[in-house]
C-alpha cells in the first residue's frame, strides 16, 4: 500500500517544496495585488 | 428533488468561497490579506464576493510578472492539491463545476452521455492549458515586455459569470467600456450554459485548464478509487451511471474522473471503494 501511495507522496512533497519556496520568494504578494484590482482583463474589458 | 450531500458540499464550498456579500451589494471586490491565497476550484478572484485567489488567475499573474519567470507558488499549490484528491476538487470544491451539475438536472429533451468527437474534445483543455495559460501569458508581451493572462481574458466563462456581468450591472462605466471581449465571453458563457443542459459538465470535460492539471494527477493522488478485481463482474453498470460515461471498472483513475462517486453507490457488487463516499453494496457475488 505504501508502494503505491509513493508516488503521489512524491508528488506531494515536491509541491509543498515548491509552495514554501514560493512563499519564502514573495510571490503571494504578486497573487495579492493582482486579485485585489478588479481583473478588468477577467470581466472582459481588457 | 432530494439533495446529496456533494451538493450540499459544493454549495457550503461556494458560499464560503465567495462570502464576502457586500461586494455585491456594492459593486466592489474583497480586498483582504487572504486573497492571496488561492481556492481550490475555478473562482475568478474579480468575483464581488470571492474571498480568495483563482490559481489559473494567480499562475498567469506570476508568469506575467516581472519579479518572477515561474511560478513555484501556485505550480507547488497545485502539485499539492493534485497529489492529495486530484480532480475530487472538480468533484466537489469547484463552484462553475457546481453551476454546470444544476444547469445539467434542468430537464432537456435530450440529453446525450457524450458529443461526437469526444476523444479529440477531451484534449483541447490541454491546448488551453499549455497555450493560454501557460505559453501566450509568458511569450507574447507589450511594449513594457509585460504579458497578459490569455485564458482569463479570452476563455474564461468563470469570470464572465461570477465577475463580468455583476461588476457590470453594478456600474455604469463599466457597461459603457464593455465592448466586443466582452460580448465574445458573454457568447461563450451562453454557449457553454446551453451546451451544460444537453451535457455533463461540457467545460469541465473539454476546456478547463485547471481540470486538465488535475486529472494528471488523478493515477497517483493519495484520494482515489479501488476496484477490488475479486468482486467486479463487469456488469457496466458503473459507466451507466457515471456522467462522464467512464468505463471505471476498467480505468478508475483516468484523468477524466471528477471523483463524484456516482459509480461507488451504483456498483452492485460493492467492487469500488472511494473514502469519500459509502458504496452500495460490500458483499461480493462472486465465488
Amino acid at each position: 500500500m505504501m508502494r503505491r501511495a509513493l508516488p503521489g507522496l512524491c508528488l506531494l512533497g515536491v509541491g509543498v517544496l515548491f509552495l514554501v519556496l514560493g512563499v519564502l520568494r514573495g510571490e503571494p504578494g504578486t497573487v495579492l495585488t493582482k486579485a485585489a484590482n478588479v481583473c478588468l482583463e477577467c470581466i472582459g474589458l481588457g | 428533488m432530494k439533495t446529496h450531500p456533494r451538493a450540499f458540499v459544493q454549495l457550503c464550498v461556494t458560499a464560503l468561497s465567495n462570502g464576502y456579500a457586500v461586494g455585491f451589494a456594492r459593486g466592489t471586490i474583497f480586498k483582504g490579506r487572504i486573497k492571496g491565497l488561492c481556492l481550490p476550484g475555478l473562482n475568478c478572484y474579480s468575483c464581488p464576493g470571492a474571498l480568495g485567489a483563482c490559481p489559473i488567475g494567480s499562475l498567469q499573474a506570476v508568469l506575467t510578472s516581472h519579479e518572477y519567470g515561474f511560478s513555484f507558488y501556485v505550480v507547488g499549490f497545485l502539485l499539492a492539491v493534485g497529489a492529495l484528491c486530484g480532480r475530487f476538487v472538480c468533484g466537489w470544491l469547484c463552484p462553475f463545476g457546481f453551476f454546470q451539475d444544476l444547469l445539467h438536472r434542468i430537464p432537456f429533451p435530450k440529453k446525450l452521455r457524450r458529443l461526437p468527437g469526444e476523444k479529440a474534445l477531451r484534449l483541447l483543455r490541454y491546448v488551453i492549458l499549455v497555450g493560454f495559460v501557460i505559453l501566450l501569458p509568458m511569450f507574447v508581451t507589450d511594449a513594457y515586455g509585460l504579458g497578459k493572462p490569455w485564458f482569463c481574458t479570452y476563455l474564461c466563462p468563470a469570470g464572465t459569470l461570477e465577475a463580468g456581468i455583476p461588476l457590470t450591472l453594478a456600474s455604469a462605466a463599466l457597461r459603457d467600456a464593455a465592448g466586443w471581449v466582452f460580448r465574445w465571453k458573454l457568447l461563450l458563457l451562453i454557449l457553454l450554459i446551453l451546451l451544460s443542459l444537453v451535457v455533463y459538465r461540457p467545460f469541465c470535460r473539454y476546456l478547463c485548464p485547471l481540470g486538465a492539471v488535475y486529472g494528471l494527477c488523478n493515477p497517483v493522488s493519495l484520494v482515489r478509487l479501488k476496484v477490488d478485481p475479486g468482486a467486479c463482474v463487469q456488469c457496466g453498470v458503473c459507466q451507466d451511471a457515471c456522467p462522464l460515461d467512464i468505463q471505471v471498472w476498467k480505468k478508475p483513475n483516468g484523468t477524466a474522473c471528477i471523483r463524484c462517486g456516482k459509480c461507488v453507490r451504483a456498483c452492485p457488487c460493492g467492487a469500488i471503494q472511494a473514502p469519500f463516499v459509502k458504496g452500495g453494496k460490500t458483499v461480493s457475488t462472486k465465488g
